[in-house]
C-alpha cells in the first residue's frame, strides 16, 4: 500500500505550507488524482486518516478530485476521452498519442484557518 | 510525471485543477505541486549523482517470480568482462537475491523494505551511502516484485524495464496500465515454457502494450535456454552508448513517460504557492 508513503509526502508539504502562512489549522486539502496516477482514492483517504493524527492537519478534510483520461492524437489532432488501458485515439485508432489528462497526482490547494 | 516542476498540469486538466471556490474565514493556497515532490526531489538528486559517475541506472520491475534475478545472473555472466556492473536489490525480506548476484562476482546491496511494497528515492539514496559508484558502467535496481506500487516512484534511474513472464497471462499490460505505460522496454520472460502453455500469446502481450500508446520495444527471451538474451544485451549496450552521448552534451536520460510529462508541463514552472483568495473574516 504505497498510498501511505504518498500521504507522508503530501502531509510534509501541507505542514510546510501551513507553517509558512502561520496557520492555526488546516481546513481542507484538495488533491487531483488521475486513473493513471497509480493511486487508489479510497486507499489514499484511509491512509490520510491515519497519518494526519497529531499534526496541524488533524481536522483537515481531504478533497479528492478525479480527472478523466484524455489523449491527444498526433496523427489526426483529435482529443478523446478514453480508459486507462486503452490510450489510442478514438477517432483514428493511432498509437501516436500523448496523455494530456489522467496521470495527475497533484496537491492542488490547501485551505488554511489563519484566524485567531 | 513531471520533473521540472512536479506538477502534472497540462492544457487538458488545467481548468479542472484551477477551479477553486472561495470559502469564508479561510485562506486557500493554490499549490499545484506533485504529491510525490519530496520523493521526486530526492530522485533528481540521485540522478545527478549517477550522472556524475557516468553510470546508467536501470529500474527492473515485474511481479514476483517473473525472473528478474535470473535475468541479472545471465546478464552479468555475459557482460562482466566488458562492463563494471552493480546491483541494488529490493525485497521485503531475505537477502537471497543479493547472495545470488554476489555469487556472480559483482557488488550487490540489499534494501530490505520490511512491509513496504516498493522502493522509493530515499531508500535508494540510503543504499548509495553503502556502495561506491566509482568506475561503474551499469547499475541495476531490482525493484520489489509488484506490478502496482513501484511504478509511481521515480528513483532517479534512467530507464524502466518491465518483465512479463509467459506464465502470467498476456493481458497483464491491460490490467496494470500504470506499470506498463512506464516501460521503456518490455521483456517477455521464460519463453522456454511457451510450448506448455496454450493461453499466452506474445503477440497479444505486445498488442496490449501498444494499446497504452507505448511503442517500447519488446524482447522475448529465456534465461534457461538463452534464446533472446543477445537482443537484450544489444539493447543494454545501445542504451549505454546513448546515455554516454547525452552526458557528453550535458544532458541526462530519463524514463520516457517522465520526458513526455516534462515537455507538457514545462510552461507551468512558476505556479507553486500562489494565493488565489484572501482572508475574509
Amino acid at each position: 500500500m504505497h498510498e501511505l508513503s504518498l500521504c507522508d509526502d503530501l502531509l510534509g508539504q501541507v505542514v510546510a505550507i501551513a507553517e509558512q502562512n502561520n496557520a492555526k489549522s488546516v481546513e481542507s486539502i484538495t488533491v487531483q488524482i488521475g486513473a493513471l496516477s497509480g493511486v487508489e482514492p479510497l486507499l489514499l483517504e484511509s491512509a490520510f486518516a491515519l497519518i494526519r493524527a497529531g499534526t496541524i492537519a488533524e481536522q483537515a478534510e481531504l478533497i479528492m478530485q478525479t480527472s478523466p483520461v484524455i489523449v491527444l492524437c498526433h496523427a489526426c489532432g483529435n482529443q478523446s476521452e478514453t480508459v486507462a488501458n486503452r490510450l489510442l485515439c478514438n477517432a483514428c485508432q493511432s498509437h501516436e498519442t500523448s496523455l494530456i489528462s489522467g496521470d495527475e497526482l497533484i496537491l492542488s490547494s490547501v485551505a488554511l484557518n489563519c484566524v485567531d | 510525471m513531471c520533473n521540472t516542476c512536479g506538477c502534472n498540469i497540462t492544457p487538458g486538466n488545467h481548468q479542472l485543477v484551477m477551479a477553486e471556490k472561495p470559502k469564508n474565514g479561510v485562506t486557500t493556497i493554490s499549490v499545484l505541486q506533485n504529491l510525490l515532490s519530496q520523493n521526486n526531489h530526492q530522485a533528481e538528486h540521485n540522478r545527478s549523482h549517477f550522472d556524475t559517475h557516468k553510470v546508467l541506472v536501470i529500474n527492473l520491475m515485474s511481479s514476483p517470480g517473473s525472473g528478474k534475478t535470473a535475468l541479472l545472473e545471465e546478464t552479468i555472466k555475459r557482460l562482466r568482462e566488458s562492463l563494471k556492473i552493480a546491483v541494488i536489490e529490493g525485497d521485503l525480506e531475505t537477502e537471497n537475491d543479493t547472495k545470488r548476484i554476489q555469487a556472480q562476482g559483482v557488488p550487490a546491496y540489499q534494501i530490505t523494505t520490511g512491509t513496504a511494497c516498493h522502493l522509493d528515492a530515499h531508500l535508494v539514496h540510503n543504499a548509495l551511502h553503502h556502495m561506491t559508484l566509482d568506475g561503474l558502467d551499469l547499475l541495476f535496481i531490482e525493484n520489489v516484485g509488484n506490478l502496482v506500487c513501484p511504478a509511481s516512484f521515480d528513483l532517479g534511474h534512467h530507464r524502466n524495464v518491465v518483465l512479463l513472464s509467459v506464465t502470467e497471462g498476456d493481458d497483464k499490460p491491460a490490467k496494470y496500465p500504470v506499470m506498463f505505460r512506464a516501460a521503456d522496454l518490455m521483456l517477455v520472460s521464460k519463453t522456454d515454457l511457451l510450448p506448455y502453455l496454450d493461453d499466452f500469446s506474445p503477440l497479444k502481450a505486445e498488442q496490449n502494450l501498444h494499446n497504452l500508446a507505448n511503442d517500447a520495444p519488446v524482447i522475448e527471451y529465456s534465461s534457461k535456454d538463452g534464446n533472446g538474451l543477445d537482443a537484450w544485451i544489444a539493447w543494454l549496450q545501445a542504451e549505454i552508448e546513448q546515455y554516454r552521448a547525452l552526458l557528453l552534451n550535458k544532458q541526462t536520460q530519463r524514463p520516457k513517460v517522465q520526458q513526455e510529462g516534462q515537455l507538457f508541463h514545462a510552461e507551468h514552472d512558476q505556479m507553486k504557492f500562489s494565493r488565489i483568495n484572501n482572508k475574509t473574516v
